[in-house]
Parts: C-alpha cells; structure tokens; sequence
C-alpha cells in the first residue's frame, strides 16, 4: 500500500517500512499536481501546469518514465449561446476508474469526460453537459462551476453520482446516457429564498459512497455535513462538532455506519476551530460523533484540509489527510490516533492511498 | 523559414530544440511545429485554438497583438520565441 500526496509543488509517494511512513519517491517537483489515480496497471496524475494548462501523464507500474496523456477538450461553444462559463478546460478535478476499465474525469467549468483509453482522447459527457440546469451553476473557489466528485458503483458499471461545486448532485443509471439532478432534504442557508433548497445551485464539497451499501453515501456540503442511504436521492442533515463546516470527508469502506470529517470554522473563516487540528467520527449513520484530536496540534493551528485531502484504506483503519500549511497526518487505528509524517510539505491538493 | 525557439521552462516538459520552420503566419508556423511536436499544442493554445492566457509569442521582439486567429505575419528571416507569461509565485 502507498500513500500518494499531491502538493503545489509535486507528487510524493511514501510507503510504511520500519513502523512508520516515509516519502519514497517525488515527481514533477515545482509543478503543480491536483491529484492521481493509482490503478492496477500504473498511476495517472493531473498537474495543472499554470502557463501551460491542465496536464495528464502516466507512469506504468515499475516504471519511472511518465507518459503524456491527452487531455479533456470541450467542443465549441454555439455561436448563438450567451452563456459566461468559457468552454475550455481549466482543471482536471476529479479522476476515477471504473470496473470495465473506462476513465472518468471531472473538470473545471463543470465537464464530465469518459474514455477508455486516455492516451487517445476523451469524450465529453453531452447529456449531463447540455442540462439546461448547468446554466444556474457558479464556481466554487475557482470562477466557474467545478466537478469534483466521482462516486462509482462497486457492483453496477452503468450506475453512478457525480458532485458539482456549486451545481448539485446528479445520478446516472445508464452510464451517463441520461441524469437526474438530485438532493431532496439539502439546503443552503446562505442563499436567498427558493434558493435554498434548488438542487441545481447545492453546493456539495465532496461526495463519498460506501463500498460495502453503495446505497449509503456522505457529502460534507458548503452548508454542512449530509447523508444519504438511498443512492443519493434524498439526504439527511447532519450535526458535526466542533463545526459543520468543512471540505473533505471519508467513507468506511466496510462499515456504512462510519465516516469522518475534518472540521473548519465557518466559510468566512477556513481554519480549524479554536486554532485546533480535529477530525469527527461517527460509527452509528452520523446520530452522533466523536471529536479525534490525539497527536494533531491542538494551539495555533491552521491547517485546512481540502476536499480531495483526506482518504482512507481498504481496510478502513489507516487514513490520511494533508493540509494547506503543508502537514500530513496519518492514523492506523481509524483516527484514535494520528501522527505527523511531515509539517513540511508544499499546500497539499489531494492525498490518496493506492498500489 | 522563421527560426523557432520555445522557452526553457517547456523545455522541462517537452523537447522541443530550435528548428526552422516555414510559415506566412503565427498560425500557419504554429500548426506546422504541432505536426513535429504534436503533444506541444496543449502546452500553447487552448481547446479552441487560441493562444493560451498567460502564453506570449514574439515575432522579431514583438509581442503577437491576434491571440486568437494568430495572424500576425511571419517572414522567412523572423525569429519567434514561444515563453510564458512572467507571474506567480
């Protein structure tokens, strides 16, 4: 198992030997990487080049040559239309492999992308693309609409959920032919009226499934933590101490009772509350939560942990997250306690655990 | 043939050494080194073929003005020099 930390300043990949972790190899160093996707026959990394755009390259297993893949392009955008959102790729956000092997790609402004083979090009999702519901998207932390979530079925190739910031969730059961914008029972407190509760402006920070009920899955939301036990229909709010704000969350793979998050204050002030590192677990569907602080600083602490930022392994008790100040913590007892492995690295985009 | 040189920055990405390349325009120069080159089309232009935002090309020490059809002539003696924007941090 290898832990793969994506940072503003490169990949670094750390492994456990000698009954800690250790960063056993960096790539790309200088250059942006915003995640990857380690899979059976080799990892794919998305760096976000600045200057030169979003790029794709791929490293076989037991190799150390990166390949350049082709990127995501959108078609262009009708004359006709007045739409403000540019039709042009501006991040790679998500990345996701499914059983039969095809490869999805969420994108900045709001693109889904599959293809089977990234060296040869991508398509664009035109069914979800063409919702006139897009239209009422907006960017989230970046100027235009973002897909940042990709919740495959473990069992069913044509199902699955995919999250938007800030423009809902949406589910597929005929591998993206048609989709319905779901999200009865979320809300937005910040918005105006209607608004409030109008599925296609939610603002979903991440969206986890559970691999053993992928019926069950956890959204930390710009207006709090929710979750769903019916395949994303409908959602439950959640009250997660210290704050129920946050960007990441972690699904159990095993055990769809279980879940953590990594709380910040507010959305006008992203910091750990009371300048103290936690994260919040629950182990009975999200009643109730318990507050995990051991070996996290606990004074003057500003670590905020994006939505990419936190995972956790298959077997549900090594999990990881990394932080905007650069630390990198790691439990192996399903967060009763976590060590640092590092307070040194660049401003983590996304860790994730992987062959 | 204008004389081509893409800055040393790509370089860290892609191999692209200076070469000679025939061409009456940015464009017609650009969609012939992409025939050599083809992974540095990304790297330059964006999904529609404009120059990429914080992308600058010189012609003779001056800056491209048509960012979106390159049109800006190129003679057989031009030198054109393909850097990025200075910023960040």
């Amino acid at each position: 198992m290898k832990l793969y930390v994506s940072t503003r300043k490169g990949l670094f990949t750390l492994e456990r030997a000698g009954g800690s972790w250790a960063i056993t190899d960096v790539a790309f160093l200088g250059d942006p990487v915003t995640l990857v996707l380690p899979s059976e026959d080799g990892l794919v990394a998305a760096l976000d080049l600045g200057h030169f755009g979003p790029k794709l390259r791929r490293r076989a297993n037991g190799s150390t040559e990166w390949e350049e893949l082709e990127v995501p392009r959108y078609p262009d955008k009708p004359s006709e239309s007045d739409e403000k959102t540019p039709w042009s790729l501006q991040k790679i956000w998500s990345l996701e492999r499914g059983r039969d092997g095809t490869f999805w790609a969420g994108t900045i402004p709001g693109g889904l992308f599959r293809t089977k083979d990234p060296a040869k090009g991508w398509t664009l999702d035109r069914a979800l693309w063409d919702r006139p519901e897009r239209l009422e998207a907006f960017g989230g932390g970046y100027d235009a609409p973002g897909l940042h979530s990709i919740c495959l079925h473990p069992e069913r190739d044509e199902e699955a959920m995919v999250a938007v910031s800030c423009g809902g969730v949406w589910r597929t059961e005929d591998a993206g032919q048609s989709w319905s914008l779901e999200g009865e029972g979320l809300f937005a407190d910040y918005m105006p009226g209607q608004k409030r509760t109008a599925r296609a402006t939610q603002d979903p920070h991440a969206v986890r499934r559970c691999p053993a009920d992928p019926n069950v899955l956890w959204m930390q939301h710009h207006n709090g933590a929710f979750r769903s036990t019916d395949g994303g229909r409908t959602w439950s709010s959640l009250d997660v101490p210290p704050s129920s704000f946050g960007f990441a969350v972690a699904a159990h793979p095993t055990d769809p009772q279980s879940a953590w998050f990594v709380p910040a204050v507010k959305d006008e002030c992203r910091v750990p509350v009371d300048g103290a590192v936690c994260v919040a677990r629950t182990r009975d569907g999200g009643a109730t939560f318990e507050v995990l602080r051991a070996g996290l600083p606990q004074t003057h602490a500003y670590d905020l942990v994006y939505r990419h930022a936190l995972d956790v392994d298959p077997s549900g008790e090594v999990l990881a997250f990394g932080s905007t100040t650069g630390s990198l913590y790691v439990t192996e007892d399903g967060g009763d306690h976590w060590a640092a492995v590092s307070l040194h690295l660049p401003p983590v985009y996304a860790v994730r655990f992987g062959a | 043939m204008a004389r081509v040189e893409v800055t040393p920055i790509l370089a860290r990405h892609l191999d692209v050494p200076k070469c000679e390349v025939p061409g009456a325009s940015v464009r017609e120069v650009l969609d012939e080194l992409f025939e050599r080159h083809p992974k540095l089309r990304s790297y330059v232009l964006e999904d529609h073929g404009a120059l990429r935002k914080h992308v600058v090309i010189f012609v003779n020490s001056e800056v491209v003005r048509d960012r979106k059809e390159l049109g800006d002539a190129v003679t057989a003696s031009c030198e054109v020099v393909i850097m990025q924007a200075l910023s960040g941090g």
